[in-house]
C-alpha cells in the first residue's frame, strides 16, 4: 500500500524516536507515513549547532543541555556521542508505543515495486499476539493468508501481548565490523515475507535501527546502556537493551516480534571505526551471553522496573568481573529507572519544559 | 587410622570449588599455587578463564609447569563465516514415499526432473488392495504388506495409513532420506523455476543449523546472507543439522478445525527463508515435506502415536505431530539442529475437512495433553545415541501420561518395539 491509510493507526499513542547529529533531511521521504505523528528528537553531540526539521513535522527535540537539565545528576546514565541516547526520547515520552529509526534508513520497497509503510507493520505487528511458547511454522499466525498449523495446541493460540517488533533492513545489513570488513560489498537483497515471534527462552541481538515497542509494556528495560563518550565501549546499545528486554520478556510473558517490515539501510558506517567501537564488545559477549542465557529472575519480579533493578544486581554480581565497565552498567541501570519512575510516576506523568519545537 | 586433612589442603580444596569467584591468585605462596594448578587440573576444571588467573601470578615455576604441559588457551576465532558445505553424493539420498494411493503415475511423472537421479522406496499402505502403477525409468525399490509383515514380524507398530513410510526408512542403506506425502507436487519459486526440494533439503541438512542464538536474517549459511552484529562469534560453528521441514504452498498443514472454518483458505505466501528452531522451542513437525539424516535421527523418527480414528488424510492423524516433538527432543539433547522453511511443495486437495473434525477431535485433544510434558522433559546427561534418548523418552511417556490416556502407554510401548527393530533391521548399512 504506497498511500497512508486515511486514519493512521495509533496517531495519537505513538512516538516516532529519532537520534540525530545532522540534519533530518530523510524524513522528507517518510513524510507520507510519519506526518501524522508526533517525532522526538534527540540531538547527540554538540547541543549549539541547530538541527533542521522540515516544515510540517510535529516535534520536541532534545538537546544534550536539554537532557542534563531535565534529569540533572542523573543524566550520567544517557550516553553521549551515542545514538543510544536515543533511549531518553523513551524516558519523555508520553505515549503507548514508540517507533525508532536511524536517520540513514528509508523506505523500502516491496517485491511488487509498493513503497513499505514499514510504521503500519510494526503496528500490526504490536497490535496482534505473539506466540512465544510453541513454534508456529508458518510462522505469524495472525497474519492475514496465515494459521496456526496442525498439531499446534489449542490453549496457546490465543497468545500473548506483544511488547516488541523488532524489524529488519534491506541493501545494507547490520553486520558488525569483521564482518563488514571481510564483505564490504555484501547486500541484503532478500525480501523474507514473514513476522515471527523469537521463542521463549531464546536470545537474539536487538538492532534498534529500524524497532518499535509497546513502551507501557516494555520501556523501563529499554535502556540502551553506557556507550560512546568516555566508554570502553560501542555499538552494543541496543544490543544490551535487547538481551535485557527479552529476558523480562520471558519472565512476564510477552512476546517479541522479528521480521517485516523492511526499511532501506542507505548508509554503511566505516568498518575500521566500528572495529574499535566493538572491540572489547565481541570479547565480552562471549561472557554475556551465557550470562543472559542463565539468567533467572524471582517470582517477586512482577513488573519492569523489579525485573530491571533484579537484572542490575545480578550484571553487577557477575559480570563486575570481567571488567569495571559492567560496575558502572549496573549502577547507570538503576539511575535509568530512578529517572523513569520520576518522570513516568504511576498515575500521571511530569510536566516538562522541553527544547525548542 | 586415616589422617584427618590439614586445614592447608581444605583450604585448597575449598578454593577449587570457588575458583569462579576468584579474581587474583597472585598473594598465594607458589607452592600452594602448584598444589591448587593440579588439583584444577585432575578436577577437570581448567578452563581458559582459570589458566589466565594462574598465569597472571606471573610465578615462574606455575608458568614453567604449564609450559612443559604444553597447555595453551584455545582462542575463540573472529572468523568469516564458513560457507564450506558437506558434499553429498546422490547415491547417499533416499527418496521414501508411502503410497496411499495406487496410481502414482501422475506424482510420479512430475517429480521426475527432481527424483530421477535417486534411489527411490516406495512403500505401499498395507490396507491398499490393487498393485501400485508406477512410471517407467526411475530406480525404485517398492515394499509391500508382504515385505512388512515379512521382515517386521509382531509388532505393536502398525504400518498402515501414513506410518508406511517409516518402513521406507527402516530399510533405507542411506545416510540422507527425503520424503513427501504422494498428493504434493512440485512448487514453482519467485522466479516460477521448478522447486528443487531435494538440492534445497541437502543444503538444509549439510549447512550448520544455529539452535542456541536466534540470528535475525534467518539462516546465516545461505548466499547473501550471514550473522548479525551482536551474535557471538563462538557460536558461529553452529551445530549438524539433523532434521530439515519444509513448507506446503496451496494446502497447508492445517488441522481441521482451522480448515473447516476457512474453507477458501490456500497458503501463497512463498517465504524465502530458512531458520534453525531454537533448542528448546517446540514445534509441530509435519510429516509431508521432510528430510533427515538418518545416521543421526534415524531411531528418532517412528509411528507411534495412533489415534483411535486414524484415517487416510493427515486431517486425521497426529503420528508425525508426535514423532517430532519427541525428535526435537533428542536433537536438542544430542546438540543436533532442527531447519524449518524452504523448500516449500505444492499439496492437493483432498478429502472435506468437516468430515474429518469428528475424527481429529481426539488428536487435538491429546495435543493438550502432551505441551507441559515436553517443555520439561530433560533427558540424563549419560544418555548419547539417538536410540537410547528414545527408550528414555518412552519411559517418561509411560510413567507421565500413560495415566493421562491409554493411547500413550501404547505409543510409549511402540518407541520400544522401534527401537528394538531399528536395531534388528535398521542399523546396518550398505
Amino acid at each position: 500500500m504506497a498511500s497512508p491509510s486515511t486514519t493512521p493507526l495509533l496517531k495519537d499513542e505513538l512516538d516516532i524516536v529519532i537520534p540525530t547529529i545532522r540534519n533530518l533531511d530523510f524524513l522528507e521521504m517518510w513524510r507520507p507515513f510519519f506526518q501524522p505523528y508526533h517525532l522526538i528528537i534527540v540531538q547527540d553531540g554538540d547541543p549549539s549547532k541547530t538541527i533542521k526539521v522540515p516544515e510540517g513535522f510535529d516535534y520536541e527535540l532534545y538537546n544534550r543541555n536539554d537532557i542534563n537539565r531535565i534529569l540533572g545528576p542523573r543524566s550520567s546514565c544517557i550516553s553521549f556521542k551515542d545514538s543510544a541516547c536515543r533511549c531518553f526520547g523513551y524516558m519523555v515520552s508520553k505515549k503507548k508505543y514508540i517507533y525508532t529509526i536511524d536517520d540513514d534508513c528509508f523506505v523500502a520497497k516491496n517485491p511488487s515495486g509498493e513503497d513499505i509503510n514499514a510504521l503500519d507493520q510494526h503496528i500490526k505487528n504490536l497490535l496482534s499476539p505473539s506466540t512465544p511458547f510453541f513454534f508456529n511454522t508458518l510462522y505469524d499466525p495472525y497474519r492475514e493468508g496465515a494459521d496456526f498449523v496442525r498439531g499446534y495446541p489449542f490453549s496457546l493460540r490465543e497468545g500473548v501481548q506483544t511488547a516488541v517488533s523488532h524489524g529488519l533492513w534491506l541493501n545494507i545489513p547490520d553486520y558488525d565490523a569483521p564482518t563488514q570488513l571481510v564483505k564490504p560489498l555484501e547486500r541484503n537483497a532478500r525480501y523474507v515475507d514473514a513476522v515471527l515471534t523469537i521463542p521463549k527462552g531464546t536470545l537474539f541481538p536487538m538492532c534498534g535501527m529500524n524497532l518499535a515497542f509497546d513502551r507501557e509494556l516494555i520501556g523501563p528495560a529499554m535502556y540502551f546502556g553506557l556507550m560512546g563518550d568516555g566508554q570502553p565501549i560501542g555499538r552494543y546499545d541496543d544490543m544490551w537493551a535487547g538481551w535485557c528486554v527479552k529476558v523480562i520478556c520471558d519472565h512476564l510473558g510477552l512476546g517479541v516480534k522479528t521480521g517485516l517490515p523492511y526499511i532501506w539501510h542507505s548508509k554503511a558506517s566505516n568498518p575500521f571505526v566500528n572495529l574499535k567501537k566493538e572491540y572489547k564488545g565481541i570479547f565480552w559477549q562471549e561472557e554475556i551471553i551465557p550470562f543472559f542465557q542463565s539468567a533467572v529472575l524471582p517470582k517477586e519480579c512482577t513488573n519492569v522496573q523489579k525485573c530491571y533493578i533484579e537484572l542490575s544486581k545480578q550484571v553487577k554480581a557477575k559480570l563486575s568481573k570481567v571488567d569495571p565497565y559492567f560496575d558502572k552498567l549496573a549502577d547507570a541501570m538503576v539511575t535509568w529507572i530512578e529517572a523513569w519512575d520520576e518522570l513516568n510516576p504511576a498515575g500521571g506523568s511530569a510536566k516538562l519544559a522541553n527544547g525548542s519545537a | 587410622m586415616r589422617t584427618p586433612p590439614s586445614l592447608l589442603s581444605l583450604t585448597v580444596d575449598s578454593a577449587l570449588l570457588n575458583l569462579s569467584n576468584i579474581s587474583d591468585l597472585s598473594p598465594l605462596p607458589e607452592h600452594i599455587l602448584l598444589d591448587l594448578f593440579l588439583k584444577t587440573l585432575r578436577a577437570g576444571k581448567l578452563n581458559e578463564k582459570v589458566l589466565k588467573l594462574f598465569i597472571a601470578t606471573g610465578k615462574d615455576e606455575v608458568l614453567a609447569l604449564i609450559r612443559s604441559l604444553n597447555i595453551r588457551p584455545i582462542v575463540d576465532p573472529v572468523l568469516p563465516t564458513s560457507k564450506s558445505q558437506l558434499k553429498i553424493s546422490d547415491d547417499e539420498i533416499d527418496i521414501v514415499i508411502g503410497a496411499l494411493r495406487t496410481d502414482l503415475t501422475a506424482f510420479l511423472n512430475d517429480w521426475r526432473p527432481v527424483f530421477s537421479r535417486f534411489h527411490l522406496i516406495i512403500v505401499k499402505d498395507p490396507d491398499l488392495k490393487e498393485e501400485l502403477k508406477i512410471p517407467e525409468g526411475f530406480n525404485v525399490d517398492i515394499y509391500t504388506k508382504s515385505d512388512i509383515d515379512r521382515l517386521v514380524g509382531s509388532s505393536s507398530i502398525l504400518f498402515y495409513g501414513y506410518s508406511c513410510r517409516y518402513f521406507g526408512f527402516l530399510v533405507s542403506r542411506n545416510k540422507y532420506i527425503v520424503s513427501v506425502d504422494d498428493d504434493c507436487f512440485p512448487a514453482k519459486d519467485k522466479d516460477g523455476s521448478l522447486v528443487d526440494i531435494v538440492a534445497q533439503h541437502a543444503a538444509n541438512l549439510t549447512t550448520p543449523a544455529t539452535p542456541f542464538f536466534f540470528n535475525t536474517l534467518y539462516d546465516p549459511y545461505r548466499k547473501g546472507a550471514d550473522f548479525v552484529r551482536g551474535y557471538p562469534f563462538s557460536l558461529r560453528s553452529g551445530v549438524q543439522c539433523a532434521l530439515s521441514c519444509g513448507l506446503w504452498l496451496n494446502l497447508a498443514d492445517y488441522d481441521a478445525p482451522t480448515q473447516a472454518l476457512k474453507p477458501e483458505q490456500r497458503n501463497s505466501r512463498y517465504v524465502d527463508a530458512v531458520l534453525t528452531v531454537p533448542a528448546r522451542a517446540l514445534m509441530p513437525m509435519s510429516g509431508i515435506n521432510i528430510a533427515f539424516d538418518r545416521e543421526l535421527v534415524g531411531p528418532a523418527l517412528f509411528p507411534a502415536l495412533r489415534l483411535a480414528g486414524e484415517g487416510k488424510l493427515r486431517w486425521e492423524t497426529m503420528e508425525d505431530i508426535w514423532s517430532g516433538m519427541c525428535a526435537k527432543v533428542v536433537c536438542d539433547h544430542l546438540g543436533f539442529g532442527v531447519k524449518s522453511g524452504l523448500p516449500y511443495v505444492w499439496r492437493t486437495e483432498r478429502g472435506n475437512a468437516i468430515d474429518s473434525l469428528r475424527k481429529e477431535w481426539e488428536g487435538v485433544k491429546l495435543m493438550e495433553e502432551v505441551v507441559p510434558f515436553f517443555q520439561a522433559l530433560r533427558l540424563k546427561r549419560t544418555t548419547v545415541k539417538a536410540e537410547d534418548c528414545v527408550i528414555e523418552v518412552a519411559k517418561e511417556v509411560k510413567e507421565q501420561l500413560g495415566k493421562v490416556d491409554p493411547v500413550f502407554g501404547r505409543a510409549a510401548e511402540a518407541m520400544v518395539d522401534w527401537v528394538r527393530l531399528w536395531r534388528a533391521v535398521g542399523s546396518s548399512s550398505s
